[in-house]
């Protein structure tokens, strides 16, 4: 009579496979859950609760705009506020990404520690809950916007490339949790690249948005700075609001298969480590 | 034939002792290199048994060693063993947690693993946000823990607090309402560490009635670990005992259990030189050993024990009585017994070592009870010695809670005659 076929196996070694990605579907209602415990425990208690939020970006941009004027760098004819808080806000939610879920295993030690659930669930989770930041500062940019167009200060300049902003925002995701997922692997045995990420993310920063792209004559800084797969995702915001001139599909597109590909090689390492994390970490 | 639930083959794991650093590095660009070639991991063929008194040569243990049983749907099994034994081990491996080194587990249905309650409650959520969220952590739809919302409330007598931060809560009301949610899964396999032994008697009654419930009335399968040996009993009828992180044996529960508490019994004597005294002290007076019978502290009920008190008298001494009491866990004088019950007068005219044995019937239900030594002479008393050991009285088994001939504290027999 004995059956054979199991429902689960568990073994030492499985070989890769894709199938915990319907684990993750079977547990969608726990992503919900931690994106609204994530929500929630926010603003509990606080009294201006998402505002909050506008004090980052706007005192970033106020750095990038005295920056911009001391070394008197190019913003394209766009005015500087809204050059650098649209950069700023795109950058904050990949850095969003980025950072958080790159300590997964080492912030979740303890409950993955004690149950399981598919392990992808928290990144996820943390990539779903940082849009309503996004969103959030979106709307300061938006805020900012209609006043300075009030005031006759700017100009708006719609591009059809505007309904690529979903896409914008999957690509950005993407990237942030590829990275993470590969950082969190990473480091739950030797730590030492934990260290970087903070740093690195920062440094990063400036180098995305400081100069814009088309700005620079130098061919060979111009393609190195091109390997940076976020560069062209704010150049297109900029363009979709402001008709940048440097707007190309064909960057957008590298953007693309570098998300592809880092969130393959996330899932890859994060899946091979989620098995046995919790004896190193 | 039984319907087998979860099977496991040869599991083992392995832990490396020690630090992560350089050291583990250097085995890791090893195991690497030995795995890009196909060759075996160097490292599963060292290791010892994790038996943690002795100081082992390698930095690799087995914690748990070649295990392999079968578990059919419907039955209740008990784990024990000592604290290292590799019970642990076994439910993260069974709750994937984390992978086995090596070997298979075959599951046949869903389960849920409880190795501790309330898991992700977070404390700025309010009781029902925390039910969902701990419901869905554990496998749960949205829907189904909606459906059973009022059952979960019920069963945790929280109805008052349940729109409240769970911060605000009593740690008895935190875990009543983490242990509601656990109790209200629906799965073929329920994984349980120790986790009954939390709240008050009353509710701990609750949970065990309601896991009894789970396993005879839906058939649902239950592993469950626990130091509490009367709880284990009562609640498992097949189980198995883990030594060292390899499977000793697997049966009957009663089987389990004294061959456990018998292979358990680790030191023959207790030393009680180094214990703390109390009250007033000669210096005349020592009692240096205690030795027990078989090297038992565990009985079953109805059940003597007996055990030896090797003293030391240092100078001649007239009228010596040297006595024991038993208090239970709340401190409650129980039973005292002195020598003067068989031998009226100790007289010491020779100073030197002595033993004096004592047998008796302790007559009292099942629970953990605490064993206090002390001398007395006609001056005065000698020496007092607090909480030698404890000594743990089980079920006798015969009888289930509801029908067994006497219940309390105190076991006392009684004769009963039914007359028409």
């Amino acid at each position: 009579m004995q059956q054979e076929n199991w429902s689960n196996i568990i073994e030492s070694r499985s070989s890769f496979s894709f199938s915990s990605l319907k684990d993750v579907w079977q547990y969608r209602d726990l992503l919900w859950m931690f994106v609204k415990r994530d929500i929630v425990t926010n603003y509990k208690q606080t009294i201006l609760g998402p505002l909050w939020f506008f004090i980052q970006p706007a005192l970033t941009t106020a750095l990038f705009v005295f920056i911009n004027k001391a070394a008197n760098t190019p913003t394209n004819g766009i005015h500087p506020v809204l050059y650098f808080l649209i950069g700023v806000t795109a950058w904050s939610y990949f850095a969003e990404c980025l950072t958080k879920t790159s300590t997964t295993f080492k912030d979740n030690a303890f409950i993955f520690g004690k149950v399981y659930f598919p392990r992808l669930i928290l990144p996820l989770s943390i990539v779903v809950s940082s849009l309503i930041k996004f969103f959030i500062q979106f709307s300061l940019f938006l805020i900012v916007l209609s006043i300075l167009l009030g005031l006759g200060k700017a100009q708006l300049d719609i591009q059809s490339s505007i309904l690529l902003f979903p896409f914008l925002i999957v690509i950005m995701a993407g990237l942030g949790l590829g990275g993470g997922m590969i950082i969190t692997s990473l480091t739950t045995k030797y730590r030492d690249l934990a260290l970087l990420v903070q740093f690195g993310v920062q440094l990063l920063m400036y180098g995305t948005l400081a100069i814009p792209l088309s700005s620079i004559n130098n061919h060979f800084i111009h393609s190195v700075l091109l390997c940076n797969p976020m560069i062209p995702i704010i150049e297109t915001f900029r363009q979709a609001f402001f008709n940048d001139t440097s707007f190309n599909l064909m960057h957008l597109g590298y953007s693309f298969v570098v998300m592809i590909f880092l969130l393959l090689l996330g899932f890859y390492s994060f899946s091979k480590t989620e098995k046995t994390f919790t004896d190193t970490i | 034939m039984a319907d087998t639930i979860i099977k496991v083959e040869n599991l083992s794991k392995q832990y490396r002792l020690g630090e992560i650093g350089t050291g583990s590095l250097s085995h890791d660009l090893n195991r690497w290199w030995h795995q890009i070639r196909g060759k075996e991991d160097p490292y599963l063929k060292i290791g010892e048994t994790n038996d943690r008194t002795q100081k082992g040569n390698s930095e690799y243990v087995w914690a748990l060693k070649d295990v392999n049983f079968e578990i059919n749907r419907g039955e209740i099994w008990g784990v024990v063993g000592k604290n290292g034994a590799g019970k642990s081990t076994l439910l993260k491996l069974l709750s994937r947690i984390t992978s086995p080194t090596t070997g298979v587990i075959k599951i046949n249905g869903k389960m849920a693993s409880l190795l501790e309650v309330g898991t992700g409650f977070h404390g700025e959520l309010t009781g029902r946000e925390n039910v969902f969220l701990n419901g869905a952590i554990l496998g749960m739809k949205r829907k189904e823990i909606a459906s059973k919302m009022d059952e979960i409330i019920a069963f945790a007598g929280v109805e008052k607090y349940i729109d409240t931060p769970v911060k605000r809560y009593s740690s008895g009301m935190f875990v009543r309402l983490a242990f509601a949610v656990a109790a209200h899964l629906d799965t073929d396999i329920l994984i349980l560490d120790e986790v009954l032994a939390v709240g008050d008697a009353s509710f701990q009654r609750k949970c065990l009635g309601k896991m009894n419930d789970a396993a005879t009335n839906q058939g649902k399968t239950v592993l469950f670990v626990s130091h509490n040996l009367s709880q284990i009993q009562g609640l498992c009828k097949k189980g198995m005992l883990l030594e060292n992180g390899q499977l000793k044996m697997t049966g009957d529960i009663n089987k389990i259990i004294s061959e456990y508490v018998l292979g358990s019994q680790q030191s023959k004597s207790i030393d009680i030189t180094q214990l703390p005294r109390m009250g007033p002290k000669s210096l005349d007076f020592n009692i240096r050993k205690i030795t027990f019978t078989n090297d038992v502290t565990t009985i079953y009920e109805d059940d003597t024990i007996s055990f030896d008190i090797e003293f030391e008298c240092k100078n001649t001494m007239q009228e010596l009585v040297l006595g024991f009491s038993i208090k239970d866990t709340l401190d409650t004088h129980l039973i005292e017994c002195r020598s003067t019950s068989s031998i009226p007068i100790i007289n010491i005219d020779k100073t030197g070592i002595y033993t004096i044995t004592v047998t008796l019937k302790p007559n009292l239900s099942a629970g953990v009870y605490v064993l206090n030594i002390g001398a007395r002479n006609v001056n005065g008393s000698l020496e007092y010695v607090p909480s030698v050991t404890n000594i743990e009285i089980l079920p006798s088994g015969e009888y289930e809670e509801w029908n067994k001939p006497s219940a309390g504290i105190v076991k006392t027999p009684s004769n009963w005659q039914l007359i028409y």
